[in-house]
C-alpha cells in the first residue's frame, strides 16, 4: 500500500483519536477519582452538540457559538452532579449504573422534547471548510486538523492542570484517597463538582467537533462511550496519560483495520469472503486489542495508583 | 366420552366460523386498511411524508376507497421488525382489515409477510422490495406498488457502462440489501471495478474510506447509502474537495429527504429513481404541487408511493364493485392502470412494478430550493430480475 496514503489514515486515525481522548479524559477522572460509572457521560457529549449547534444559530457566528457552549455545558455538567450524582458515590457500581442509565434516557428524552427526533444537520463556514495539502497530493480539511490541534492543546492543558497545579494535586491525591483529603480540609464536595462538570466539558467539546462532520441526534452519545470505556480500560482507570495514549491507539487501530483488513484478506481468502469479514473483523478489533492488552496488563497501561 | 369432546369441540369451532362469517358481513360494508410506517426515531423522516402523502390520497378520492366507507388504521412500527409483526396481529385480529400497507423497510417485510399473507389479508407494500419475496416466494396476496430493490443499481450499471465510465468504486454498508444493491449494479455494469467496499451498518464518519478511495483514483463512485448515512457520506465527500474531482453516482442516497440537509454538498451528483418530482404526467403534477402547498416541502419518492397505494386500492375496490369477492379483487388489483405518479402503472407476474428507471440529477432552483430534476430514461419498461422464478401465473 502507498505509504503516502498509509500517512493521510495515520491523520485519520490521531483526529479520531484525539476525539476518543476528549470523551474518555472526563470518564476516566469521573471514574477514578469519584469511583462513579457514568454511563450519562455520552449524553453530555450529545447536550455539547446540540447546545454548540443552537448557539452558533442564534449568534450566527460559529466561533463564538462554539465558545459560548462551553460554558453552558459545564453548568449542565455542574447541575447533573448536585442534583443526580453527588447521592450515589457511597453506593455500590450496580446502583450508578442504574442510575446513570436512567439519566440516559432523561436526557435523550429532553432532547426530543425540546429540539424533536429529526437529526440536525449543520454546516461549517467558508474558513474551515477549505483544505490543506500537507501529504502531496492528498488534499487534507482544514476542520480535522483543527480537531486534531484542539485535541492535542486540551490534552496539554490537562497535563499541565493534573501535573503542575495545587487543583492537580487535590484530584490526585483524591485519587489515592479522597477521604484524607477531605479530613485535611479541603472542599471535597465542590472539588467533585468541579471535575465533573470539567469532564463534562471535555465531551461537550468533542459532541461540538463532531456536529459539523456528521449529525446531532438523541443517543449519538452512546455509540461513542462504549469506545470511550475500551479506552479507559486499555489506559488504566484514572489515569489521564493512560487515556491519551489508549485513545491514540484505538483510533489508530480502528482507522487501521477499516481500511487495511479488508484488503490484507483478500490476499488469503477469497473476494467475497473478505468483503463479509473484513469490515465484521475490523469492528472487533479494538476489542481483541483490549482483550489482548488486559491479558498482558490486568489493569491497563497506566494504571493509576488508588487505593 | 372423547366422542362427546370432539362433538363439542366441533360445535364450537363452527359456533365461532359462524361468529366470524357474521362479523366479516358486518364488516365488509367497510373497506379497513392498516397503514404501518416508521413514525419515530431518527428513520422519521422517511415515515412522516409517506402517512402525509397517504392522508393526501385520501383527500382526493373524497375519503372513500372505491366509493365505500372506510377506516384508516395508522401504526408506528419503531423500525423494529417484532413491533411491526405486533402491529400486523393487532389489525388483523381485533380491526380486521382487509388491506395491510406502509412497510418501508425490507426486513420489516420480510418478517410481516408470512403472517399478513396466510391471514387472507392484502399486503401492498409502499416502499420495500425485498428479493425474498419477488422470486420463488412471491404471492397472490402480495402486491408491491414501489419497486424491485436491484432496479435501481442495475439502472445505474447500464447507464454507466453506456456512458463508457469504467474504473467505478463501489460502497454499500455490510448488511443484506447492501450486498443486493452492488450485485444489482454489477448485473448490468460491463465496465472495470477499482473496489468494492462495505461499511459498518449506520457509520457516520467515513474520512478513512474516502482517503482510500481518493488513492485508488477511481474515475467514478457509485453508493448506496440510505438516510443518516448518505447525508453524512455526501457531506463527507464534499468536504474532502471531491466533489469536483471525481463524479458521485448513487442509488436511495440523494432524494427529497436528504437534499435539505446536504444542499451544495449533493448539488452536480447523479441518482437513479422511478419517480421524481418533475415528472410531467397530470397526477404527479397535481401531487406534487398540493403536497407543496400543503406540507411545505418537496414530497420523496416515499411520499409518491404512499400516494399511489391510495389510488391503486381505490382503483381496484371501484373495478371489484367491493371487497366481498377477493377473486374478483385480486383480478382488478393485477390490471394496475391507476392513476399513478409514474403516469402509467403495470405490475409483472410477481405483483411487483414494470417502470421506467429514470436518471436524475441535483440541481439547486433559482429560489434557492433543491430538488432532483430528470435527466432521461435509462430503462423503459423494466420488470425485476426475481420475477422469472416466480411461479404465479395470470
Amino acid at each position: 500500500m502507498d505509504p503516502l496514503l498509509l500517512l493521510e489514515q495515520a491523520f485519520n486515525g490521531l483526529q479520531f483519536g484525539v476525539m476518543l481522548f476528549l470523551i474518555a479524559a472526563g470518564l476516566t477522572l469521573v471514574f477514578g477519582i469519584m469511583d462513579l460509572v457514568n454511563l450519562a457521560h455520552g449524553a453530555l457529549v450529545m447536550i455539547g452538540a446540540y447546545l454548540a449547534t443552537t448557539l452558533v444559530a442564534w449568534t450566527d457566528s460559529f466561533i463564538l457559538g462554539m465558545i459560548l457552549a462551553l460554558p453552558a455545558t459545564f453548568a449542565v455538567g455542574a447541575l447533573v452532579e448536585v442534583v443526580a450524582l453527588r447521592t450515589l458515590y457511597r453506593r455500590d457500581h450496580l446502583d450508578q449504573v442504574l442510575a446513570t442509565f436512567g439519566l440516559i434516557l432523561f436526557f435523550n428524552e429532553v432532547v426530543r422534547i425540546i429540539w424533536g427526533p429529526i437529526s440536525l444537520y449543520s454546516g461549517l463556514p467558508d474558513y474551515l471548510s477549505g483544505h490543506v495539502e500537507i501529504i502531496p497530493g492528498a488534499p487534507y480539511p482544514v476542520f480535522r486538523l483543527l480537531i486534531i490541534a484542539v485535541g492535542l492543546a486540551v490534552a496539554a492543558i490537562i497535563y499541565f492542570i493534573v501535573a503542575h497545579t495545587r487543583l492537580g494535586m487535590l484530584i490526585r491525591a483524591g485519587a489515592s484517597n479522597n477521604e484524607m483529603v477531605g479530613a485535611l480540609g479541603v472542599n471535597i464536595k465542590s472539588l467533585f463538582t468541579f471535575v465533573f462538570a470539567l469532564g463534562a466539558v471535555f465531551a461537550g467539546l468533542a459532541g461540538m467537533m463532531l456536529g459539523p462532520l456528521t449529525s446531532v441526534e438523541p443517543g449519538m452519545g452512546e455509540p461513542l462511550l462504549i469506545l470511550a470505556f475500551v479506552v479507559i480500560i486499555i489506559g488504566g482507570i484514572g489515569s489521564i496519560r493512560g487515556a491519551f495514549i489508549a485513545a491514540i491507539i484505538v483510533g489508530l487501530a480502528d482507522t487501521m483495520g477499516r481500511v487495511l483488513l479488508p484488503v490484507l484478506l483478500r490476499t488469503v481468502v477469497s473476494d467475497a469472503a473478505a468483503d463479509t469479514a473484513g469490515p465484521a473483523l475490523a469492528s472487533m478489533l479494538i476489542y481483541i486489542l483490549m482483550a489482548a492488552i488486559l491479558v498482558v496488563r490486568p489493569r491497563g497501561l497506566f494504571p493509576a495508583r488508588t487505593g | 366420552m372423547s366422542k362427546r369432546i370432539v362433538m363439542r369441540t366441533i360445535s364450537l369451532i363452527s359456533g365461532v366460523a359462524m361468529a366470524a362469517t357474521a362479523a366479516t358481513t358486518v364488516t365488509a360494508e367497510t373497506v379497513k386498511v392498516g397503514f404501518i410506517t416508521t413514525l419515530s426515531g431518527p428513520a422519521g423522516i422517511i415515515g412522516k411524508p409517506m402517512k402525509n402523502a397517504f392522508e393526501l390520497g385520501l383527500e382526493h378520492i373524497g375519503g372513500r376507497l372505491g366509493g365505500m366507507d372506510t377506516e384508516i388504521i395508522y401504526g408506528d412500527d419503531k423500525r423494529k421488525p417484532d413491533v411491526a409483526k405486533q402491529l400486523v396481529n393487532k389489525m388483523i385480529k381485533r380491526d380486521r382489515v382487509q388491506f395491510i400497507s406502509g412497510i418501508i423497510w425490507s426486513n420489516l417485510l420480510m418478517a410481516v409477510h408470512g403472517p399478513v399473507t396466510r391471514s387472507k389479508t392484502f399486503l401492498i407494500s409502499s416502499n420495500a422490495g425485498p428479493s425474498g419475496v419477488a422470486g420463488k416466494k412471491c404471492s397472490k396476496d402480495f402486491f408491491n406498488v414501489a419497486f424491485q430493490n436491484d432496479m435501481m443499481p442495475e439502472g445505474m450499471g447500464k447507464y454507466m457502462t453506456a456512458k463508457k465510465i469504467s474504473n467505478v468504486y463501489l460502497m454499500a454498508p455490510n448488511y443484506q440489501a447492501g450486498k443486493d444493491m452492488l450485485k444489482g449494479f454489477k448485473r448490468m455494469f460491463k465496465g472495470k471495478i477499482t473496489g468494492e467496499v462495505y461499511t459498518k451498518l449506520g457509520q457516520k464518519d467515513y474520512q478513512a474510506e474516502i482517503s482510500a478511495l481518493r488513492a485508488a483514483k477511481p474515475s467514478a463512485v457509485f453508493v448506496f447509502l440510505p438516510g443518516g448515512m448518505g447525508i453524512n457520506f455526501v457531506k463527507q465527500y464534499a468536504q474532502a474537495g471531491l466533489s469536483s474531482q471525481i463524479p458521485l453516482y448513487s442509488a436511495y442516497t440523494v432524494d427529497a429527504i436528504s437534499l435539505p440537509a446536504l444542499k451544495d454538498a449533493a448539488v452536480g451528483t447523479f441518482g437513479v429513481q422511478h419517480w421524481s418530482p418533475d415528472l410531467g404526467n397530470s397526477v404527479n403534477r397535481r401531487f406534487v404541487s398540493e403536497y407543496r402547498k400543503k406540507y411545505g416541502k418537496t414530497p420523496p419518492f416515499y411520499a409518491a408511493q404512499a400516494y399511489d397505494t391510495v389510488m391503486f386500492l381505490d382503483n381496484a375496490i371501484r373495478k371489484a364493485g367491493g371487497i366481498g369477492d377477493r377473486k374478483k379483487l385480486r383480478a382488478a388489483m393485477r390490471v394496475g392502470d391507476f392513476p399513478s405518479t409514474r403516469g402509467t402503472f403495470k405490475f409483472n407476474n410477481n405483483h411487483f412494478p414494470v417502470q421506467n428507471i429514470y436518471l436524475r440529477e441535483a440541481v439547486k432552483e433559482a429560489d434557492g430550493s433543491y430538488v432532483t430534476k430528470t435527466r432521461g430514461v435509462i430503462l423503459s419498461a423494466h420488470g425485476d430480475a426475481y420475477a422469472k422464478s416466480c411461479g404465479m401465473k395470470w
